[in-house]
């Protein structure tokens, strides 16, 4: 049996029948084909696949459609605004802290939440903030420079 | 040289579809009609499969189809290829099924194929498929499985030896007998799972009208994957596109010609509509090929002054239960061959073992062989440092390879292009302040405190390499590059190239080669890469090869560009071809640098061909292909500082210093995140990352629950510098960095480790050297 849901996606709303079992990463990927968010693992470790709902961020592999009915999403897609990166997307660019950009839209989403609770991250700050959000080419250090950088960017 | 691109650390043109989500990996793609496949894959390490009966899974919703390996057999599908047979080792190649048919011989070996309309339905399938095994013995370690009495895996594989290798330089034997002292240890060199965040997706498509294979596929070299594909699957190579779009990481990990590719095409073809197989992550850690897994004994010899005098190692190579793609030269070729290190050891002899296994197979994973011999030299170095009571400094320095510039032969017969290792060593010591280090280390003990310095000189093969000594090492393909170099009339280029990059950047250094060389923008070039039909070919991207080799090859391209452009400009100027010069984007006439046309001028006048000079063709195009003379040997010094609680057996990685010699660099930022990232592997083997088997073949770390991928606060900041040696293999002087790191850092932290541990009289323990580990190994000790 389907359920109706209804929820704002990067400002737009969508509504569909979705099945209970489906995930919200699935639901974001394969029904509304917003693939920037990916899916690195099936056991919530990785972080690969995290989202803002409501202002938080988390791993959309463990929340169900359903569950996010009637929430704010915001994807990797929806960061940019009028065509203009977003600070924490400037600085990962600036900073390369990225290198195949799989982990990439996880470890942003992250970095935004991190920064928004905590606007001057020391470098501790921030490997202990991204420590849900593996990344495997980087070794994470021009990532936590480019967090660093970002906070910085925005407080300014 | 316009040297302000070439070597600047412009930023990379890869990203902005990265950090905005725009980038498509393989499993972004939809295809009109597509469905999804899933695997039914085996619980049981061993066993013989009685019987499959697949009727409920057909009767599923959603289901189009359920096959066996029987059926696609019957379908024309052959065993999974072996492209690397390593000549005088007698290497036997047992059939590899795409899916098991009659026996299975690892957890997550395929046994059947659902397809269905999406991928929770395939998924649900899955655990309607009835498989009756009948369960066999198991092996899983690679000396045991070679001892009488053990399960056999393969019919024609007596003890479940695939090969015995040796590699032999000098007389070993006289070394050791003449020696003063000599210092020996057991290593395991354990199993790790590479962890590419991508994992692996595979998308067929199959026009049965035009009998045409196109597959999107997670690979690091999609013209290898074509020409494997052709094989197994029966169609020929002129009917098949391999695409590798954005791919999230290889490793080593997505070399390989997999089983699910096979399947994917497979399947496509049974049902007539493009599927796609996405792999889950405890898939992944099954199904995809591990790396490591060596069981050594070895042994150095020495005087009483400390020169080395000759080494020997004896190795058990895990395989797996079937031959990946490479899995033969990584534990010889890629192993024994570099057993010198950085050292002059006159006598070396090695023999190898590639042995199968009840386990995933075993391939290349970054560094690939050379970590597992370099972590032999550089533990066997520490401890004759240890034997002789010498700082492992002062050992070092005595035996290493004085610098060099033309070659240096080594006792296993390779040709080190350039090096200079004590230039790198001092470099290290200077941003160590190792005096001070040793100083702090003496004051912390007398507190109790145990601090650990380790060291690791390393050097290490790569840019593979000459196609003649691939041919003779028993590779089954070439080693060379191409690229083609596409001026439009409006000046903007068009690069295709046969590597295929999967985060290294070579879109930002390739045109950063081509702007600097030719004269034109960064942005004014677009790198073209991982597309069989796209791009012309070559074989891919590992081995550190893409940058020293696949850079040959684009600057073969632009030099015949620039040798048309100099007869265009001189027919334009009226001047002699002799006389005219290049520099900076110009081609002007000797003596008058006012008379010019710029590359720009020159490919405008070129396309439209208003004016050529006689017999010149039209068009501003070159295409070269580059085979290297020689591997390339990039160099370095690590050392790592940690500290261990003795009482916890916690070990903290204080600092982490890198000294790396890639020879010439062409952009600092995107080199030093090459070796950031390795060290984090290497780092991760040493202290956290294995892979464990139980006695029955059961992978125990079959998650990201149990698999410690290393995490951001694991890590202190690395402090890196580099030194530059070029080499002469290449026309750029370039060498490849995207291994250093892994290869140096397993060594530099477990010596860090085993020197804070010597002082409580623990001598050796093996890897990952978890708190539980160090604190058994301590109360061992103090016993």
């Amino acid at each position: 049996m389907k359920h109706p849901v209804s929820l704002t996606v990067n400002g737009v709303k969508q509504t569909a029948e979705v099945e209970p079992r489906l995930l919200l990463v699935h639901f974001l990927r394969d029904t509304l084909g917003l693939t920037g968010t990916n899916v690195g693992c099936d056991t919530s470790q990785c972080g690969a696949c995290t989202v803002m709902i409501d202002g938080l961020a988390v791993k959309s592999c463990t929340v169900l459609a359903v569950q996010a009915d009637g929430t704010k999403v915001m994807t990797i897609e929806g960061l940019a605004t009028n065509g203009k990166l977003h600070p924490v997307q400037q600085a990962f660019w600036d900073k390369h802290g990225l290198q195949c950009g799989f982990c990439t839209p996880g470890m942003i989403m992250t970095a935004c939440d991190l920064i928004e609770h905590n606007p001057n991250p020391s470098e501790a700050d921030v490997r202990h903030g991204i420590e849900g959000t593996l990344c495997r080419c980087t070794g994470y250090q021009n990532i936590v420079a480019a967090v660093q950088e970002a906070a910085a960017r925005m407080k300014a | 040289m316009a040297s302000r691109i070439f070597g600047s650390a412009i930023k990379r043109r890869e990203d902005p579809r990265l950090v905005t989500g725009q980038a498509k990996y393989t499993d972004d793609f939809v295809l009109p009609g597509m469905v999804y496949m899933s695997v039914v894959r085996s619980p049981y390490a061993h066993a013989r499969i009685r019987r499959i009966d697949t009727k409920k899974a057909a009767a599923m919703p959603g289901v189009l189809g359920v096959f066996t390996g029987q059926q696609m057999k019957d379908a024309g599908f052959g065993p999974i290829p072996c492209a690397w047979v390593v000549p005088g080792s007698d290497t036997k190649t047992p059939p590899y099924p795409p899916i098991a048919i009659d026996t299975v011989r690892y957890v997550g070996n395929a046994v059947a194929i659902i397809i269905a309309g999406d991928r929770y339905q395939a998924r649900d399938a899955v655990d309607a498929v009835d498989v009756d095994y009948e369960p066999l013995a198991v092996t899983v370690d690679a000396f045991r499985a070679t001892q009488k009495g053990e399960p056999q895996l393969h019919g024609d594989v007596p003890d479940n030896i695939c090969f015995h290798w040796k590699v032999s330089g000098g007389d070993v034997e006289s070394a050791f007998k003449s020696a003063d002292v000599v210092v020996k240890d057991h290593i395991i060199n354990q199993r790790l799972i590479p962890n590419a965040m991508e994992p692996r997706a595979a998308l067929a498509q199959y026009a049965s009208a035009a009998g045409e294979i196109t597959l999107w596929s997670t690979t690091q070299n999609p013209h290898i994957a074509r020409f494997l594909l052709s094989l197994d699957t029966g169609t020929p190579e002129h009917k098949i596109r391999v695409i590798a779009p954005e791919v999230g990481g290889g490793f080593g990990s997505k070399i390989p010609h997999y089983p699910e590719d096979s399947m994917a095409v497979f399947a496509s073809k049974m049902v007539n509509r493009p599927v796609k197989w996405t792999e889950s992550r405890s898939e992944n850690y099954r199904s995809t090929i591990h790396g490591r897994d060596h069981i050594q004994d070895v042994e150095l010899a020495a005087k009483k002054d400390g020169t080395i005098v000759g080494l020997r190692a004896k190795v058990w190579a895990n395989l797996g239960a079937y031959l990946s793609t490479a899995s033969t030269g990584i534990p010889t070729i890629l192993h024994g061959l570099m057993l010198s290190g950085v050292y002059k050891i006159p006598n070396i002899h090695e023999d190898v073992y590639g042995v199968f296994t009840n386990t995933t197979p075993v391939d290349a994973y970054r560094g690939a062989g050379r970590p597992e011999a370099t972590f032999i030299v550089e533990r066997l170095v520490d401890l004759l440092a240890r034997e002789l009571k010498m700082d492992p400094v002062d050992l070092r320095r005595k035996n290493l390879i004085p610098p060099f510039t033309d070659g240096y032969t080594v006792a296993t017969g390779l040709v080190y292009d350039t090096g200079n290792y004590e230039g790198a060593l001092n470099k290290a010591l200077a941003i160590a302040d190792y005096p001070k280090l040793r100083t702090q280390q003496k004051e912390m003990l007398a507190k109790g405190q145990y601090m650990g310095i380790g060291l690791c000189t390393y050097a290490e093969i790569c840019g593979l390499g000459p196609s003649q000594v691939a041919g003779a090492v028993g590779f089954g393909g070439g080693l060379w590059e191409s690229a083609i170099v596409r001026f439009h009339p409006s000046g903007k280029v068009n690069v295709m190239v046969g590597i295929s990059p999967h985060g290294q950047g070579e879109e930002t250094t390739f045109a950063q080669i081509v702007a600097s060389e030719l004269g034109v923008g960064v942005d004014d070039v677009e790198i073209t890469h991982g597309d069989t039909d796209q791009t012309p070919m070559g074989w891919g991207t590992y081995g550190s090869r893409s940058t020293a080799v696949g850079s040959g090859a684009l600057m073969g391209a632009i030099g015949k560009i620039k040798e048309k452009a100099r007869l265009v400009t001189a027919h334009l100027l009226e001047a002699a071809p002799d006389d005219i010069d290049y520099a900076d984007g110009k081609f002007f006439v000797k003596g008058s640098p006012d008379k010019f046309k710029t590359i720009q001028d020159v490919a405008l006048m070129a396309n439209v061909a208003w004016n050529m000079p006689k017999g010149v063709e039209p068009g501003l195009e070159a295409s070269s292909f580059f085979d290297p003379p020689n591997f390339v040997y990039p160099f370095g010094a690590h050392i790592a500082v940690v500290q261990v609680d003795a009482e916890t057996g916690e070990i903290a990685l204080k600092r982490y210093i890198a000294v790396d010699d890639c020879g010439r660099v062409i952009n600092p930022m995107i080199v030093e995140g090459q070796i950031h990232g390795g060290i984090a592997q290497g780092v991760g083997q040493a202290l956290w990352e294995g892979a464990v088997y139980d006695d029955q073949g059961q992978l125990l770390t079959g998650s990201m629950m149990d698999y410690a991928v290393p995490k951001a606060e694991f890590f202190p900041k690395f402090e890196l510098a580099m030194t530059e040696t070029p080499t002469s293999v290449n026309p750029l002087g370039v060498k490849g960095i995207g291994e250093t790191g892994t290869i140096a850092s397993t060594p530099a932290v477990y010596n860090a480790v085993a020197d804070a541990l010597a002082p409580l009289g623990v001598k050796t323990i093996n890897m990952p050297l978890t708190p539980e580990r160090v604190w058994r190994a301590i109360r061992e000790a103090r016993r």
